[in-house]
C-alpha cells in the first residue's frame, strides 16, 4: 500500500470513530435533569410525539467502551493502513507459528512411524488408526468412508490394483496422483459393428454371456488394438494403469452398455496429487491404512521395500 | 383513478394515496408464504436430500437463492415499500409524489420477483450471494429503485411539516444506500442475454460482494425496518417516542459505521489483515448504535406495559425488538476473529441470520401489517384478534425452536471440525459432523414449518379483513389493480 492510500485509510477511520465520539459528546447529559426527563421536543408527526430523554448512561459507556477497545486494537494489530501494529501479528505468521507448534508436538511420532516400513507398520494399530483419520478427512469424499469406492472411484479394499499395490506404488499414487485415460476407439474399430464385436469379446474374457461369433471377430480386433494396453490375455498392465478385464471388478460399470460407452467415447479419470496437501509422513500413514484394508498388506510383507 | 382514503387521526389530513400501499401489503403476505415455503422445502432437503426428486430445478443449490431472494427482496421488500409509502405520507402530511410512478414501482418490483422465480431454478445466476440475478434483471431493479427513490424523496420535499420524522431518516438512508450498493456490486460485462462477468476479480470481488452483502443486512434489513419500527411501535402503543436525541445519535452512528463492517465475512482469507481488523473493530463499535434503536423502541412502551397482556400486535413488536437486540449483540461477537474461527461455515451463521430475519424482520413486518392493513381497508382492526394471538405464538415458538437448533448444531460443528487427537490428526471427518447435525436439521425444519403455518393463519385473517371492507374501500383496491394493468 502506498503512503497516500495508507493516510487515506487512517484519516477515514479516525474521522468516523471521532465522529461517533463527537455525536455522543454533543448529545451528552448523562445526568438526568428532572426538568428534562420526559420533556417533549414539541414535534408531532401524525399524532406521534417525540420526547427528548437523555442517552442512557450504561449505553453511552458501552459505546465509549467499544471505541476505546477499537483504538487499542488498532494500535496492537494491523488496521491503520500500512501500520503493522505494535505486536507484529499477521494471519500468515500466526499460521506459520501454529504449523511449527504442530510439527514440534506431533513431528516425532510421525517421524518414528515414517521410519518403519509399511508392511510392518500395518500391524501397529495406532499407526493404522492415524492413517484412517487422515483418510477420513482427505480421501473418503471420493473413495467413501469405508474405502470401498464408488463408480469411477476405485474400491481400495478388494486387493485389485489398477496401478499396482506394492507399498511404494501406493505412496507414489497418493503423492503424485494418477491419470487414467481410455481413448475413444469407435473409428479405429470400424464403427458400431466393430465396437459391438469387441464388447462381446470383452464379456467373454470374464466368462460372461456373449455372442460367440461376434466375440470371435472382436478377439481379432482386441489382439490388434486393445492388447497394446490391456495385454493379449486382457489381464491389464499396472505399469500404465490399464485395468484387468478378466475379473469381475468394473470401475466404470460392467454392463454391455457401459463397456460399449467406454469404447465409443473413451474415459478420463483422475486421482489428484496430494504432495501439496499431505506431508510425506502423512502419506506414509495413509498408505499403511489403505494397505491394511486389503490382503495386499500381508502379501507384500515378503517384498523388498524401497 | 380513484384514491383510497384514510382520514383516521387528523381531521384535516389530506386524502392519502394508498392504492400502492394496499397492493404491496397484500403481496408482502403472499411472498412471505412463498419464500418461507421454499425455506421449509430446502430445510427438508438438508435432512432428506432425495426430496429434490432428481429434478435439477428443485435441487438445493437452485432453490436456496430462490428462498433468500424471496424472503429478503420479495417479502421484506414489499413490506418496506408498503410501510414506507404509508408512513412518509402521514408523517409529512403530504400525498404521494408521482403516484403513477409508484404504481410502476409496484409492477416493476413484481416483475423482478417473477424473473427471479423463473431464472434461479433454471440455474441462471451470477453466483454472488443475495445478488444472484443476472444483468437484465439487475437493470430493471436499478430503474425500479430509482423510481422508488423519486416517489419517496419527492414526497419528503412536498411535506407540510417543518421537521422530517425519524422513521423517514431511516427509510431514506435505506433507499439511498441500497441504490448505491446494488449498482456498484452488480457492475458486470454482459456476454449474453443471461450471462455476465463481474468487473471485479479475486479478492476485490469478494470484498465488494461482502461490502454489498453486509450492508444489504445493514440498510435493507436493519435501517429500513427501524424506519418501520419508529412509526408503528409508537402508533400501536399510543406512546411518545422515548428519545429524539438518542435517535439522532444512533442514526448517524449506525449508517456511518455499518459501511465498514463487511470484511468480517472474510476473516482469515486472502483479504489483507488490515481490512479484516478494520471490519472487526467497526463491527464491535456497531453494537451500541444498533442497540440505540432497540432502546428507543422498548422504552417507548414504558408506561404502557399492560398493553403486552392483551395486545398481540404489541407483543409481535416487542419480541421483534428483543430479537433485534439479541442479533445485534450476536453479530459483533461473531465478527471477533477468534469467535469467527469457531462459527464460520457452521450453522451458527444460519441461526444468527434467522434470528434476524424471522425474529426481527418478519415479526416487525407482521406487527406493522396488523396495524396497517385494517386502516388502508377502512377498518379499525383486523378480523380476528384471537388469530393474531395464535399467529404470535406460532411465530415465537417457531423462531426460537429454529434458532436454538442452529445454535447447538453450529457450535457442535465448529468444535467437531477443530478437534485434534493426541497424535495431531483430526478427530472427526466431515461426514461425522453431518451425521451429528442431522437431528438438528430435522428440528430446524419443525421450527421453520411452525413459523410458516403462522403465515397461513395471517393470510386467512388478512383475507377476512379485506372482505369486511365496504364497497368504497374495495373500490380503491380494484381501481388500483386496474390502473396498474392499464
Amino acid at each position: 500500500m502506498s503512503n497516500g492510500w495508507s493516510v487515506y485509510v487512517i484519516v477515514l477511520i479516525v474521522i468516523n470513530v471521532l465522529g461517533c465520539g463527537w455525536l455522543l459528546f454533543a448529545n451528552r447529559s448523562v445526568q438526568i435533569d428532572p426538568r428534562e426527563k420526559g420533556q417533549s421536543t414539541g414535534h408531532d408527526f401524525d399524532g406521534i410525539e417525540e420526547l427528548n430523554n437523555p442517552l442512557p448512561a450504561w449505553w453511552t459507556w458501552l459505546f465509549i467502551g467499544t471505541i476505546l477497545f477499537s483504538a487499542g486494537y488498532l494500535v496492537l494489530y494491523p488496521g491503520f493502513g500500512s501500520f503493522e501494529g505494535v505486536l507484529g501479528w499477521s494471519s500468515a505468521n500466526q499460521h506459520e507459528g501454529e504449523v511449527e507448534d504442530a510439527k514440534t508436538r506431533f513431528g516425532p511420532l510421525f517421524e518414528r512411524y515414517a521410519a518403519v516400513a509399511i508392511p510392518e507398520l500395518v500391524r501397529e494399530p495406532q499407526a493404522v488408526a492415524m492413517g484412517s483419520r487422515i483418510f477420513a478427512n482427505n480421501c473418503a469424499a471420493c473413495h467413501g468412508s469405508d474405502a470401498r469406492g464408488n463408480r469411477g472411484y476405485p474400491d481400495l479394499t478388494d486387493g485389485d490394483w489398477i496401478h499396482g499395490g506394492a507399498p511404494d506404488t501406493v505412496v507414489q499414487t497418493i503423492t503424485h496422483g494418477r491419470n487414467g485415460v481410455m481413448p475413444a476407439l469407435a473409428p479405429v474399430l470400424g464403427g458400431e459393428a466393430g465396437v459391438e464385436d469387441v464388447v462381446q469379446y470383452t464379456l467373454s474374457l470374464s466368462g460372461r454371456d456373449h455372442d460367440a461369433a461376434a466375440a470371435g471377430r472382436g478377439g481379432v480386433q482386441f489382439a490388434a488394438i486393445c492388447s497394446a494396453c490391456h495385454q493379449a490375455s486382457g489381464v491389464g498392465n499396472t505399469a500404465i494403469g490399464a485395468p484387468n478385464l478378466t475379473d469381475d471388478v468394473w470401475l466404470h460399470g460392467g454392463r454391455p452398455e457401459d463397456i460399449r460407452r467406454a469404447l465409443e467415447v473413451g474415459l478420463a479419470n483422475q486421482m489428484p496429487a496430494h504432495q501439496t496437501i499431505l506431508t510425506p509422513e502423512q502419506i506414509h500413514l495413509v498408505a499403511t491404512y489403505v494397505l491394511s484394508l486389503s490382503a495386499q498388506g500381508e502379501a507384500t510383507e515378503a517384498m523388498e521395500v524401497e | 383513478m380513484s384514491m383510497g382514503s384514510n382520514q383516521a387521526g387528523h381531521a384535516n389530513a389530506p386524502r392519502y394515496e394508498d392504492d400502492v400501499v394496499r397492493l404491496f401489503a397484500v403481496m408482502t403476505v403472499v411472498w412471505g408464504i412463498v419464500g418461507m415455503l421454499v425455506g421449509v422445502i430446502i430445510a427438508a432437503q438438508l435432512a432428506w436430500p432425495e426430496l429434490n426428486f432428481g429434478v435439477p430445478y428443485l435441487s438445493y443449490g437452485r432453490l436456496r437463492p430462490l428462498h433468500t431472494n424471496a424472503v429478503i427482496f420479495a417479502f421484506g421488500g414489499c413490506a418496506l415499500f408498503s410501510t414506507s409509502l404509508y408512513v412518509v405520507q402521514r408523517t409529512c402530511r403530504a400525498t404521494l409524489f408521482a403516484p403513477g410512478l409508484a404504481r410502476f414501482v409496484f409492477w416493476g418490483w413484481q416483475l423482478v420477483i417473477l424473473s427471479a422465480a423463473i431464472t434461479l431454478p433454471l440455474g441462471i445466476t451470477t453466483s454472488k450471494e443475495y445478488a444472484e440475478l443476472e444483468w437484465p434483471i439487475d437493470l430493471l431493479i436499478a430503474v425500479v429503485w430509482v423510481s422508488y427513490a423519486i416517489v419517496f424523496f419527492g414526497t419528503i420535499v412536498k411535506r407540510q411539516t417543518h421537521h422530517i420524522y425519524v422513521a423517514n431518516w431511516f427509510y431514506g438512508a435505506f433507499i439511498a444506500t441500497v441504490a448505491v450498493l446494488h449498482i456498484v456490486n452488480s457492475l458486470a460485462i454482459p456476454v449474453g442475454p443471461m450471462k455476465s462477468y463481474s468487473i471485479y476479480a479475486g479478492t476485490i470481488d469478494a470484498m465488494v460482494q461482502w461490502w454489498y452483502g453486509h450492508n444489504a443486512v445493514g440498510f435493507f434489513l436493519t435501517a429500513g425496518f427501524l424506519g418501520m419500527m419508529y412509526y408503528f411501535v409508537p402508533k400501536q402503543a399510543e406512546r411518545p417516542v422515548y428519545s429524539y436525541r438518542l435517535s439522532v445519535v444512533h442514526f448517524w452512528a449506525l449508517i456511518s459505521v455499518y459501511m465498514w463492517a463487511g470484511p468480517h465475512h472474510l476473516h482469515y482469507s486472502s483479504l489483507p489483515d488490515w481490512v479484516q481488523s478494520v471490519g472487526m473493530v467497526f463491527s464491535l463499535i456497531l453494537l451500541a448504535p444498533s442497540w440505540g434503536g432497540m432502546i428507543n423502541g422498548i422504552m417507548t412502551l414504558s408506561g404502557a406495559w399492560e398493553k403486552l397482556r392483551d395486545d398481540p400486535v404489541i407483543r409481535f413488536m416487542i419480541v421483534s425488538l428483543s430479537f433485534y437486540g439479541m442479533s445485534t449483540f450476536e453479530g459483533p461477537m461473531m465478527s471477533i476473529k477468534t469467535v469467527n474461527a469457531l462459527s464460520h461455515f457452521t450453522d451458527w451463521t444460519i441461526g444468527h441470520v434467522h434470528s434476524g430475519a424471522l425474529g426481527w424482520v418478519a415479526m416487525m413486518t407482521i406487527g406493522s401489517l396488523y396495524y396497517l392493513i385494517p386502516r388502508v381497508y377502512g377498518q379499525t382492526q383486523m378480523y380476528s384478534t384471537r388469530l393474531i394471538n395464535l399467529h404470535f405464538w406460532l411465530s415465537t415458538i417457531g423462531v426460537i425452536f429454529y434458532v436454538v437448533n442452529m445454535w447447538i448444531a453450529g457450535v457442535m460443528q465448529g468444535l467437531m471440525w477443530r478437534a485434534v487427537n493426541e497424535d495431531g490428526t483430526l478427530t472427526n471427518s466431515f461426514v461425522q459432523s453431518l451425521e451429528a447435525t442431522w437431528p438438528f436439521y430435522v428440528g430446524r425444519l419443525l421450527g421453520g414449518a411452525v413459523f410458516f403455518v403462522g403465515m397461513l393463519v395471517m393470510a386467512y385473517n388478512v383475507a377476512r379483513t379485506i372482505s369486511m371492507a365496504g364497497p368504497v374501500e374495495r373500490e380503491g383496491k380494484v381501481a388500483a389493480l386496474a390502473g396498474g394493468r392499464a
